[in-house]
């Protein structure tokens, strides 16, 4: 059995001609921070729309705790405990914040096909849902249609949707993105408190965001892995740092 | 509160619809609960999961046809002739779901649409179902052999069909409220959420295929139960069943009612309907003037009228609600990151 909890293997996609992601090995390790970072373009969200079955990849292997699961479904790879959240909010935005956790709790429960069912079957779930939404610092906001909420709080009822399902591993693809500095912090803390006890891959900008929480870090660039290892390894990179400032600043 | 206001307004609209028809011609009241039950039928699926079906008059009216025909010629009691015009169109749900469920938005309406044609040249070539007269005198028979459907009494000089009326309105009240559980059960989440981020529902490990499928297939069903019904009220299946103005008329019924709203589409069900009926004199221009008010309508209400009430009465009973903090600014985020779905299709 492998450490890794997440392996690929000369992972590739190709669109029409244009090589977006190119033979990437990421390896990421059990009960892991892991930033995935590159300047915009560089095919970060290709790569987790790859990781989680969302497209095929043109060539390579992705492996999950071992388990090959280059062909299987985006929904097969979510019940195996690998779950993704999105660059765009990731929200059912005429749903309530509680019913948006409801709908990942009820999940395990297989009862998605019960149409002859009353919505009270679904009591059991409400104090489950409350502790998640207070969690994320939702639960005064519990019952209000979630397209109200600002910006921040939808990102963070999305990581509470998320950690409704436990899952093993999660991915967060620029989870700071667009957020005032306070979101960010609230944000920060939330993945740092929630990294305990499980694996973490991450897209993110924010290299504060980054050095504070990823352990490991692999840098990719026009679709290739530029670098791997520590903050301290990474930033003294030459080669990063071209790539990473050169674009960030044009 | 509001869950005992509900329900004594409940009350109130069952003893109205068991007093109509001392007051109203009952066989236009039953035509009205044939189509509002299409109606609810058709919004689980455009409303509520989110899939525009061009081809829903292919379940209604393949459901008219095979009720007709065996009530007609294999002598069918009333009840088992709906079951079986029912199941039918269930099964032509499952063929049509399976084929198209795939497809997203103007293909996915344009194959339902497809399909539905396919009936309808079936319903004008086939020997069973009378081309282009269509299936005439279908016996309204009796309930389970006992109840003679075709009884009329005679009141105050009006003739009345009430053991059929209050048949057609169980089964509309029946059809109503498996729609309503539907909506308000587990299930009725899923499709929710697959309506609002369907690559979202995805992440959360929901098969939506099948839940959609599942979605379509008891719309297909309950479609089909108010095509056959219909059947019993005209003693016809005909063509106009099958066609897709049927299936215009419904995507209009539910819009200008309602989208999504419980009580939209049986709301516009009984405008559409009554606009029909009462305006047949002048015609064709009942077309014209039904899509006048249809254009007003979407200009005036975008949430169709009972979602437009609604909504008012929300804001009287409630006050309005600020919204959060920094609601304005989300906006203009969404605004620039919307073009997401690309990213996840394959
Ligand atoms: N569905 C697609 N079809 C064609 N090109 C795509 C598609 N998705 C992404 N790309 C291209 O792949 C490259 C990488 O995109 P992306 O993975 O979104 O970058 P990042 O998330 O690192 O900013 C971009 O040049 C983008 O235009
Ligand atoms: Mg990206």
């Amino acid at each position: 059995m492998a450490q890794w909890v997440l392996e690929t293997k000369k992972l590739s996609k190709e669109f029409r001609g244009f090589l977006a992601v190119s033979q990437v090995d990421i390896r990421v390790q059990k009960g892991c921070v892991h930033a995935l970072i590159g300047p915009n373009g560089a095919g970060k969200t290709t790569v987790f729309n790859l990781l989680t079955r969302f497209i095929t990849p043109s060539s390579g292997a992705i492996f999950f705790n071992g388990v090959d699961i280059t062909k299987k479904k985006p929904a097969e790879v979510a019940l195996m405990g690998m779950v993704r959240s999105f660059q765009i909010s990731a929200v059912f935005p005429n749903l309530t914040p509680f019913e948006n956790v409801r709908i990942a709790l009820q999940r395990p429960l297989g009862t998605a096909c019960h149409f002859w069912k009353p919505l009270s079957s679904l009591d059991t779930l409400s104090d489950k849902i409350m502790e998640l939404l207070e969690a994320v610092g939702l639960q005064q906001l519990a019952h209000r249609p979630t397209v109200e909420l600002a910006y921040g709080r939808k990102r963070a009822l999305e990581i509470a949707t998320t950690l409704a399902l436990e899952p093993e591993m999660m991915l967060l693809d620029e989870p700071t993105q667009g957020m005032g500095a306070e979101d960010v912090e609230r944000i920060t803390e939330l993945v740092r408190k929630v990294a305990a006890g499980r694996t973490i891959l991450m897209v993110e900008h924010n290299l504060k965001v980054v050095a504070s929480l990823a352990e490991r870090i692999t840098v990719l660039n026009r679709g290739k892995v530029l670098a791997e290892g520590h903050y301290e390894e990474i930033s003294r990179n030459p080669s990063v740092m071209e790539a990473y400032m050169g674009s960030e600043n044009g | 509160m509001e869950n005992s206001l509900n329900k004594k307004l409940l009350v109130v609209l069952l003893l109205i619809g068991l007093g109509a028809p001392f007051v109203v011609y009952p066989v236009f009241l039953m035509q009205l609960y044939c189509f509002a039950l299409f109606a609810c039928a058709f919004n689980l699926l455009l409303g509520y999961t989110g899939l525009l079906s061009f081809g829903h008059a292919a379940f209604f009216g393949g459901a008219a046809y095979i009720t007709g025909y065996l009530v007609k010629n294999a002598g069918f009691t009333p009840e088992m002739g709906i079951l079986a015009g029912t199941l039918a169109a269930a099964a032509m749900g499952f063929v049509f779901g399976i084929l198209t469920i795939r497809r997203q938005g103007i293909y996915f309406a344009m194959i339902t649409l497809a399909l539905a044609q396919v009936v309808y040249f079936v319903a004008l070539k086939a020997p069973f179902t009378g081309g282009e007269d269509g299936l005439q005198n279908v016996p309204r028979g009796k309930l389970l052999g006992l109840v003679n459907l075709g009884r009329t009494y005679h009141l105050a000089g009006k003739s009345l069909e009430l053991n059929l009326y209050y048949f057609v309105f169980a089964i509309f009240c029946a059809g109503f409220w498996l729609l309503y559980r539907t909506i308000n059960s587990p299930f009725g989440q899923v499709i929710k959420a697959i309506r609002e981020n369907e690559p979202r529902a995805v992440s959360l490990g929901y098969r939506v295929e099948r839940i959609k499928l599942l979605a379509f297939v008891i719309s297909a069903a309950l479609s089909g139960t108010a095509g056959a019904t219909k059947t019993l009220v005209f003693q016809l299946a005909s063509l106009t069943d099958v066609s897709w103005h049927t299936s215009g008329d419904v995507v209009l019924m539910t819009l200008l009612g309602g989208l999504g709203t419980v009580a939209g589409p049986v709301m516009g069900a009984f405008t559409v309907v009554s606009l029909q009926t009462g305006l047949s004199s002048i015609g064709s221009w009942v077309t014209v003037v039904i899509g006048a008010i249809f254009v007003i309508c979407v200009l005036l209400f975008r949430r169709g009228f009972v979602g437009e009430l609604s909504r008012i009465i929300k804001k009287v009973f409630e006050g309005d609600l600020p919204s959060e903090d920094s609601g304005r600014i989300q906006g203009r985020q969404e605004g620039k990151q919307a073009p997401g779905p690309g990213a996840a299709s394959g």
